[in-house]
């Protein structure tokens, strides 16, 4: 088996706000291998992002606070690296594409000079040979004409190539780590296969790890390897992709997978949302977070917190009644 | 068939302005009771309006009259702030002062915000008159404030009301280019075009919808008017362009003083604290309630737990 | 580039004109008959009617507005009540000390207003940030023509380092000419600083929060280039929206401190057209600074799209 390349641990992260203190992350902790691709599951607001912006180190500090945990990357803990070590590795070692491709380059400054800046920051390279590897770099993903593109402006691009050189960009210093932050959440939906295609390829050709942070069940089906399902700050299941959609053990995941359509499932059928609403994460229900809304919950379920725990090989859950919870009744 | 708006659809959409304000009321006080600058401010102002309205009975001595035998005295128990070239008590001219500048800086701001909003919000609906009004709006803004305030004086003569007319212009061209511009913005704004697409009429839109979210750039522009206003008329004042000498306005008395500097430094000193401290107070709220409103609206940091 | 380049110049034409008629019509509509000022006291009504009849005051408003179009499009401001001399003549002198202070106070100002901003910007928060807002918000408020009066008294009168007034001329020198300018510089100054320090530490922050700079960071970029590469060039369109309303402003300063300092610029001359009445030199200058104004406007927007290229189409 390949080995850890990222190891999480205990990561608790918290936000400062007028309306209370939101832990956003709340003690959590996964492993991504070498190589493989790992994706973060969850809703709007269970602390997904965050998690992946703690990694990267990249919180803002007056609200936000990494308050405890160690981010082992290649044997280094990131969280206690100085500044400027840490500058060394983001863009290099580990690199980032962010959700909106219409905000995320600078408006202001042509395609090349921003797909340079990393190699000449990391690679030092000088001017000429920083351009002409962005072109390199443009025509890896798969954007035709190269040169004239390179002179151009983020806002002469469509949202799918700014997505591309984002891309292009995040790898340009071969990182052994690609984190994509909802990446194609903002696209249309043709071009989000070709998004994530790419993003494989790309990762598979150079051996990059991708953690895939997103809502979307159905690329999580098709392109991860491992999948960890998270809900309000917390991680409920964490298993094989298929293992998942085969045999989820958590109430919420069996309510994720039972409210999305498949191709397998009757013509007609109803859909079953997930009863209830996601809960203001400065006020947090006693117990376990998901009890209001969850079917097989028992009297422990309002008073006690389950832990994260290993009930077969490569599969965690954190829920008291993981044996009663099945997909279909 | 004509679609005919809910009330209960309606209201949801947009609270009651009322609602809004006692909201934002409310909020400042609490904002008030916290920022200590902002407390301190308001408390200026409100000394101030209270010396508006009170000084002439507060004052101990006729200010307006000459009396050349006590001229050029420096501040003393008998007269806090000194006396002037011509005799006269400087802190009684000073806090009565206070009167001129509230009067003609609220006038105007009352004015121009009143005038500016309704013809911002008119215009914004009828495509040719808001051609050619904006031309004409163009037109005014491009003079600097007291030029143009200085040659309209000049043609229409100094007086209290004058004054005030002559600031407006400016203040209010000002106004209704924000205001129009504020309201083009929105008028792309989703929530109106489901207003419309419901079948609201447009008079409707404008109060219900527009209005309520415009009340605050309104509002915080109102305070930086009223900062100008002061500022202007004092200079106007200084110029000599405003209200008589005799009367005391702090721009005149510290005109006065000007060339009595190395013997009166006080006739000059004491009436400009007087300005910088009530300018600075209304630009410090101005600055806080801008502070408290925009964050609200505009929305908090993008890497929150947001996902 | 050079479409949107006509387009803004073809939209301040109109503006122009728009400003011609509204001083045009305001001194129209004054009181005063400018053949009473001209012809004095003693003048009689024969003589009042006869001077009106050649100046062509008795003509249709529109036509006598038009010729003074026409003649501004020539290059003829009009002549001056008082001295009979044509405006232009009386212009040129006047243009060194004004053009003068206002070139030393923009460039002065910009550079310690985006300084002071962008160091406020940094150190956002700290006391440094702080101080360096309260600064700025006392300049904004304070009038500046007490401030003039406070640095006289301080540094002429007291100090004796510089002069209280006295204009000097560049061909006096260059060292008299500036160390006679100095105060009125330094006052305008720092109340055009205060505000563009003000505004750019605003825009800034605003950008700092945009998505592109946290691109930035992840890039591995240091917090300087951040700042200075990254930030400042999207920020740069609201500084050079201030510099330019800055400079409006000095227009309004100028009157105030060429009076106090006695230096003979435009704005002086303005004042004493005011007092005297002398309306062709009210109207001309006037239209001077409008249109000056208008075209510093128009360099402000041309600079947009230098700057942000998303505006070039």
């Amino acid at each position: 088996m390949a080995e850890v390349l990222l190891k999480v641990k205990n990561l608790s992260t918290l936000f400062r706000t007028e309306g209370g203190v939101v832990k956003a992350v709340d003690n959590i902790s996964f492993e991504v291998r070498a190589g493989e691709t790992f994706a973060l599951v969850g809703e709007s607001g269970c602390g997904k992002s965050v998690t992946a912006l703690s990694i990267m180190r990249l919180i803002p500090t007056p609200p936000g606070e990494i308050t405890s945990g160690t981010v082992e990357f290649d044997g280094i803990d990131l969280l206690k690296l100085r500044n400027r070590e840490m500058r060394a590795i983001r863009g290099s070692k580990i690199g980032m594409i962010f959700q909106e491709p219409m905000s995320s380059l600078n408006p202001v400054l042509t395609i090349q000079s921003q797909l340079a800046e990393p190699l000449k920051i990391h690679m030092k390279l000088s001017s000429g040979a920083a351009n002409d590897r962005a072109e390199e770099l443009v025509n890896m993903v798969g954007i035709p004409d190269a040169r004239a593109r390179l002179q151009q402006y983020p806002h002469e691009l469509s949202g799918g190539q700014r997505q591309r050189i984002m891309i292009a960009m995040a790898m340009s210093c071969a990182p052994r780590l690609l984190i994509a932050d909802e990446a194609t959440t903002a696209l249309d939906v043709t071009i989000q296969a070709q998004i994530l295609d790419l993003m494989q390829d790309v990762t598979e050709q150079s051996g990059t790890s991708l953690l895939i942070i997103t809502h979307n069940l159905g690329i999580v089906a098709r392109y991860a390897d491992r999948v960890a399902v998270m809900y309000a700050g917390k991680l409920r299941e964490v298993s094989d992709a298929s293992d998942m959609y085969a045999e989820p053990q958590h109430p919420y995941t069996v309510g994720l997978l039972r409210s999305v359509p498949r191709l397998d499932s009757d013509k007609g059928a109803p859909l079953t949302p997930i009863a209830g609403e996601i809960p203001d994460l400065t006020d947090l229900p006693d117990g376990c977070a998901f009890n209001p809304r969850c079917p097989w919950a028992v009297e422990r379920c309002f008073t006690d917190d389950p832990e994260l725990e290993e009930i077969s090989t490569g599969k965690q859950v954190a829920c008291f009644e993981h044996a009663s919870v099945a997909l279909h009744d | 068939m004509a679609v005919i708006s809910d009330p209960a659809t309606e209201w949801q959409l947009a609270p009651p302005v009322s609602a809004r304000l006692r909201g934002s009321l409310g909020a400042t006080y609490r904002a008030a009771r916290r920022d200590k600058v902002l407390a301190a401010s308001i408390t200026v102002l409100l000394i101030g309006l209270f010396l508006a309205f009170f000084a002439p009975t507060l004052a101990r001595t006729d200010y307006e009259r000459t009396d050349p035998v006590n001229r050029l005295l420096g501040p003393s128990t008998d007269h806090w702030f000194g006396t002037d070239n011509w005799g006269r008590d400087v802190f009684d001219r000073t806090i009565v002062g206070t009167r001129l500048s509230f009067l003609v800086g609220v006038s105007v701001t009352v004015v121009s915000t009143v005038i500016g909003v309704s013809v911002a919000l008119v215009i914004s609906y009828f495509r040719l008159l808001d051609s050619i009004i904006m031309r004409v709006v163009d037109g005014f803004l491009a003079f600097p404030t007291i030029l143009l305030a200085l040659a309209l004086i000049s043609l229409i003569g100094p007086s209290v009301g004058n004054i005030i007319i002559a600031l407006s212009v400016t203040a209010t061209a000002g106004k209704i280019r924000l205001v129009r511009g504020a309201v083009l913005s929105l008028r792309e704004s989703t929530y109106v075009e489901a207003a419309r697409a419901v079948g609201v009429p447009v008079p409707r839109i404008l109060m219900l919808h527009v209005l309520p979210n415009i009340v605050s750039i309104i509002i915080v522009q109102a305070t930086f008017t009223l900062a100008g206003a002061i500022l202007a008329e004092a200079s106007l004042s200084f110029l000599g362009a405003g209200v008589p000498e005799y009367v005391p306005s702090w721009g005149n008395i510290i005109a006065t003083g000007q060339g009595y500097m190395q013997v009166g430094f006080h006739i000059s000193f004491f009436p400009g604290l007087f300005l910088t401290i009530t300018v600075l107070a209304v630009v410090l709220i101005g600055d806080s309630i801008r502070d408290h409103l925009d964050p609200k609206l505009r929305g908090r940091l993008k890497t929150t737990a947001h996902s | 580039m050079w479409r949107y380049i006509a387009q803004r110049v073809l939209v301040s034409i109109p503006v122009i004109i728009m400003v011609g008629i509204i001083t045009f019509t305001l001194v129209y509509i004054g009181p005063g008959d400018p053949a009473a000022i001209i012809a004095g006291d003693e003048a009689t009504p024969e003589i009042l009617e006869r001077i009106r009849h050649d100046l062509g005051f008795d003509r249709p408003f529109p036509v006598q507005m038009g010729e003074w179009f026409l003649n501004l499009l020539r290059g003829d401001l009009g002549t001056s009540y008082f001295s009979g001399r044509e405006i232009t003549e009386l212009i040129t002198p006047r243009l060194q000390p004004t053009l003068s202070l206002g070139f030393q106070v923009v460039v002065l100002s910009t550079i310690i207003g985006i300084s002071a901003g962008m160091l406020a910007a940094w150190k956002a928060g700290t006391r440094l940030d702080k101080n360096l807002m309260i600064f700025a918000v006392l300049g904004f408020a304070t009038p500046g023509f007490w401030l003039a009066f406070l640095t006289i008294w301080v540094f002429a009168v007291n100090l004796g380092w510089f002069p209280v007034i006295g204009y000097k001329p560049l061909s006096a020198g260059l060292i008299p000419h500036l160390h006679s300018m100095f105060l009125p510089v330094m006052v305008n100054s720092i109340l055009a600083s205060a505000f563009i320090s003000r505004i750019t530490r605003s825009a800034m922050l605003e950008v700092l929060r945009e998505d592109y700079i946290r691109t930035a960071r992840a890039k591995g970029a240091s917090e300087f280039s951040v700042f200075l590469r990254h930030a400042f060039r999207p920020s740069a369109i609201p500084v050079a929206t201030v510099i330019g309303a800055s400079i409006a402003g000095l227009a309004t300063g100028f009157v105030l401190t060429e009076t106090i300092f006695a230096i003979p610029g435009l704005g002086r001359m303005l004042v004493d057209a005011i007092v005297r009445r002398d309306y062709p030199i009210i109207q001309a200058l006037l239209m001077v600074v409008a249109t000056v104004l208008i075209g510093v406007n128009l360099i402000v927007d041309i600079l947009y799209a230098y700057i942000d290229p998303r505006i070039r189409y």
